[in-house]
């Protein structure tokens, strides 16, 4: 078992590294830092100056090294546009796509299994049928079109909620929540709504397809010849088997989630790190770039971690068989 | 070694298509047919562009300021011959919805194109070599699959653009896009390529082929590669959805096509800056023809998916 | 006559396809006595699973009873609701199936089954439905139950995972145990164990047992009496005995001769019966058997035969009716 978590880890580090290497080479290679960094009339000694101090005369795994362990302690270099340092705009603004990818993930899992296990039960009724409908459609429309949509119905129509920001927040520490204000929960809606459809209906789907595989196994058929309550079947035997592969697919898509805050983000100008993404690839803000990817990056490999890790603890079939593999 | 019988001589896609159960759940599935009866209206409507609109979009000296903000024909402040009214720029909705389709389609096209025959030529290479460059290739694609392909697109399109500089012409991101979008995508296809090679590999067939002294990629191109084809067109079909969702995507935040040569994505970017004042027509209409377009490949996508090979899920 | 524990009669089981329905099972009637065993034998397909999923009331849409009656000690249960019906499954019928690797839910302990199983149908606590499950556990031939309750279901062999099947079958006293080729997934090794803990607990407890098997040397080892089951039908019914050393329907004459024994003669070879079995869209007119039958008359094509006793014996076949007549003539 420890084994197991630990050659995992070790994997996920590997992965990281792999990512730090394009992170870097994006950062060195892509474009000339010295040329963002200075006015045009710098002179050519000033420019060579810079040059030094940044280390890019130093050989490239010696660079390589440093930004690596610059990387590791969260220092990303200065973005190009703000002149800021990119630690210190990304720590400002992942509190806004945190919040914002919780709530489409906690909206999403709800609806998605609640959804999935009716239309899986009620497989002839017309509530499912019109579900399975609606989520093809959920799965073919593109977020922002979602998104800009909503903002046509409750912004621009009906009023009822604000078509962009996060409202006001409030501030604890460096982090900023708009979940204690009226008008920060009002600002969420719609937002959350839009990240979390698309996963919404793919956890539906999966809900309900991986529902009617286990209602078919003969272990459901000998719980039904035991004579359980249907109740019993359904919502003890079935559902527990049926959430072990769901929690996989979850708990990966809250990494999707992140990412596709990107799209979100920009529809509703939510100041979140997606945002700030967006920006940074009109503006060519390369180390903006390069630190969202290694950011991004190490929440993906830590939740892949965490869910594998969650996987053998909730079959004890993979336990054994981890157990016995160690 | 098991002694299994070499796999059923090549047959083309249309005479299996024709000998074979799809043409019944065809003409069963009504939906289906619908969906393909969309695809190809829009299709052709793309193709033929210029003989359905009524002024090129692209070209500046067409527009007139006068025709600009036009509601669509059939509410009081219609025009004729703009159907579906006109923006700002009093650029006709209508013929921008389908010289948008054009370039949508074509990037969609093109990147699952650039992603298929990259995929397959990975694919081949990591299974019938083997070793060293498999674990490279398909480590590569393990880590590629763990980020959503928006991202990977963004990304790409961000690096090129600070190579090549911020303001390239329009056919140079169409380029840019094809490319970002191939080298999100190409991860499927390798994969399933793989495994097919894997598996044939160890055929007697392939080892008697081996034996009369065909050359390896002879037996890989035309012994394995037509078996993988029937997963590899479902596959290119869903992608061609999701392809031209991404471009869509990159578009509408202001990473792929310029204005000057707007997809529907760009056209829908633009659209949004007039949701406000009242303008709708100018963001619902190239949302409605992106969206129709989208859910009628997913459908055929689907449908293939099942005809071809139920087990593929 | 004291009441058998289970009567099936004229039992008709209707299956909807696209092309239209099938008829998996078609005229069956047989009883089975307290403490009988009744074997119930045929190829795949003859219909002996389904006959027993009808018993339990398990026949699933696209799949139903559609003429006849069932009844469990008196008590027609055919036509029962779905909860009653599900009240009687585990607690008056337990069934056992083929594959006791995939019939436990992976992801429960045993004793979390077998608990759950005990307090649907016995009004018992926690504590006491645990003490019954370690003592059904023990029952079954699992050493160390106490220890053993608390493990899942991939921690045992085949063998004592059909073993803990089996306990959960029989946890509330079932009158009737309807097994469905319990053993056939088992190591041979094993397959002797699982029967003669069957009939053993049908003995100890008096319980009727219908046993589903396609293997004719697991029934004339454990059944008192045994049904030949074709293409949906009951082609022969009686004692163990008669129906192995004096087979009168010409398939069961072929089965039996399919059985290899120890003393045979050597130079005996095994009957082989030609052809296979209809399928059930294609099942032919008059007796389903006569196109494989080396006795087939006219009367065998046209008019499909019922029924009729012979001694302790019952069989569907003219070639008993044209000797009733020409004895009585």
């Amino acid at each position: 078992m420890l084994a197991f978590i630990l050659r995992r880890a070790l994997q996920s580090v590997g992965v990281m590294l792999a990512v730090g290497v394009i992170s870097f080479a994006m950062f060195r290679f892509a474009g000339d830092p010295v040329n963002q960094m200075v006015a045009l009339d710098t002179s050519e000694a000033q420019r060579a100056e810079i040059r030094a101090s940044l280390g890019l005369n130093d050989p490239v795994p010696l660079q390589f090294a440093r930004y690596f362990i610059d990387a590791a302690q969260f220092k990303f270099g200065v973005s190009y546009q703000f002149r800021q340092p990119v630690s210190m705009l990304l720590k400002e603004r992942m509190p806004a796509t945190l919040e914002l990818a919780t709530c489409a993930t906690v909206l999403a899992m709800g609806f998605g299994i609640l959804l999935g296990i009716y239309s899986a039960l009620r497989r002839d009724s017309f509530l499912t049928k019109v579900l399975q409908a609606v989520s093809l459609i959920g799965i073919s429309l593109p977020t922002f079109l979602i998104g800009i949509l909503l903002i046509y119905l409750f912004s621009v129509i009906l009023g009822w909620l604000p078509s962009f920001g996060r409202g006001e927040v409030v501030k604890f520490g460096w982090w900023s929540t708009g979940l204690l204000t009226v008008s920060g929960l009002k600002a969420l809606i719609m937002p959350s709504i839009t990240l979390g459809l698309f996963q919404m209906t793919l956890i539906m789907r999966l809900v309900r397809a991986e529902m009617l595989e286990v209602l078919r196994t003969d272990y459901i058929r000998f719980a039904r010849a035991r004579g359980l309550t249907t109740r019993a079947i359904h919502f003890g035997h079935a559902l527990k088997n049926t959430l072990v592969p769901v929690i996989t697919v979850a708990g990966l898509q809250f990494g999707s989630v992140i990412a596709f805050a990107i799209i979100t983000e920009t529809v509703f100008q939510w100041p979140g790190m997606g945002l700030l993404f967006v920006q940074a690839v009109q503006n060519v803000d390369i180390p903006i770039m390069a630190a969202y990817l290694l950011v991004v990056s190490l929440i993906f490999v830590t939740i892949n971690l965490i869910v594998d890790i969650l996987y053998t603890v909730v079959d004890p079939r993979l336990r054994a068989t981890v157990g016995r593999a160690a | 070694m098991t002694d299994l019988p070499a796999p059923a001589p090549r047959q083309s896609l249309i005479a299996r298509a024709i000998d074979s159960d799809i043409f019944y759940s065809f003409r069963r599935s009504k939906l289906t047919m619908v969906a393909a009866a969309i695809v190809a209206v829009l299709l052709l409507l793309a193709l033929f562009a210029p003989l359905f609109v009524v002024q090129d979009p692209f070209d500046p000296r067409q527009l007139e300021l006068i025709n600009s903000r036009i509601s669509p024909l059939w509410t009081a402040d219609g025009q004729r011959p703009f159907l579906l009214g006109t923006d700002e720029q009093g650029r006709d909705i209508f013929s921008a919805i389908l010289y948008g389709m054009r370039v949508s389609l074509a990037v969609g096209a093109l990147g699952v194109a650039f992603a298929a025959v990259l995929g397959i030529g990975l694919g081949l290479i990591a299974g019938y070599v083997g070793g060293a460059v498999d674990t490279l290739i398909m480590r590569i694609a393990d880590v590629q699959l763990t980020f959503p392909a928006i991202l990977i697109a963004l990304l790409i399109d961000g690096v090129v653009k600070s190579a090549l500089g911020n303001h390239l012409d329009a056919s140079t991101t169409l380029l840019v896009l094809v490319v970002a979008i191939g080298l999100s995508f190409w991860v499927q296809y390798a994969r399933t390529v793989r495994g097919s090679v894997m598996v044939e590999k160890n055929r007697d067939y392939v080892a008697a082929a081996q034996l009369i002294g065909l050359p390896a990629r002879v037996i890989m191109l035309r012994h394995v590669l037509p078996n993988t084809m029937g997963p590899i067109l479902v596959i290119a079909t869903i992608n061609l959805a999701l392809a031209i969702i991404t471009e869509a995507t990159l578009s509408f935040l202001g990473s792929g096509m310029p204005d000057a040569m707007p997809s529907l994505g760009t056209l829908i970017r633009i659209g949004n800056n007039y949701l406000f004042s009242g303008e709708w027509w100018v963001v619902a209409f190239p949302g409605i023809a992106l969206a129709s377009l989208i859910l009628s490949i997913n459908l055929l996508g689907d449908w293939l998916r099942d005809a071809l090979n139920p087990k593929l899920r | 006559m004291v009441e058998p524990v289970l009567s099936v009669r004229n039992l008709r089981v209707e299956f909807a396809n696209r092309r239209g329905v099938l008829v998996a099972i078609d005229g069956v009637s047989f009883d089975i006595a307290k403490g009988e065993v009744l074997g119930v034998v045929g190829e795949s397909g003859a219909g002996k699973s389904v006959t027993g999923l009808a018993a339990i009331g398990l026949i699933d849409a696209p799949g139903r009873i559609a003429g006849g009656e069932i009844y469990l000690s008196g008590l027609r249960i055919d036509n029962l609701s779905p909860d009653a019906m599900r009240r009687i499954r585990g607690k008056r019928i337990g069934m056992i199936f083929q594959d006791p690797l995939t019939s436990l839910n992976p992801l429960y302990r045993i004793g979390d089954q077998l608990v759950e199983t005990i307090r649907t149908h016995l009004n018992l606590n926690e504590t006491a439905a645990r003490k019954r499950a370690i003592d059904l556990l023990a029952e079954v031939g699992i050493p160390a139950p106490e220890k053993r309750i608390d493990a899942y279901p991939h921690e045992f062999s085949g063998g004592m995972r059909q073993r803990v099947v089996i306990a959960l079958a029989i946890c509330a006293e079932p009158e009737l145990i309807i097994a469905d080729e319990p053993t056939t997934a088992l190591d041979v090794s094993v397959q002797a164990q699982i029967i003669a803990l069957i009939k053993r607990l049908g003995r100890d407890h008096g319980t009727a047992v219908m046993l589903v098997t396609h293997d004719m040397g697991v029934i004339a080892e454990t059944s008192d009496r045994v049904a030949v089951m074709y293409s949906g039908r009951i082609a022969e019914i009686g004692p163990v005995r008669d129906v192995v050393q004096n087979p009168l329907h010409p398939y069961a004459r072929g089965l039996m001769g399919a059985i290899p024994t120890l003393a045979g003669d050597a130079s005996k070879r095994l009957v082989q019966i030609p052809g296979s079995m209809p399928r059930l869209s294609a099942i032919p007119t008059g007796c389903a058997f006569n196109p494989r039958c080396d006795f087939a008359f006219e009367r065998c094509r046209i008019e499909r035969p019922e029924p009729i006793r012979v001694g302790a014996q019952a069989v569907a076949c003219h070639l008993y009716d044209r000797a009733a007549t020409e004895s009585a003539a």
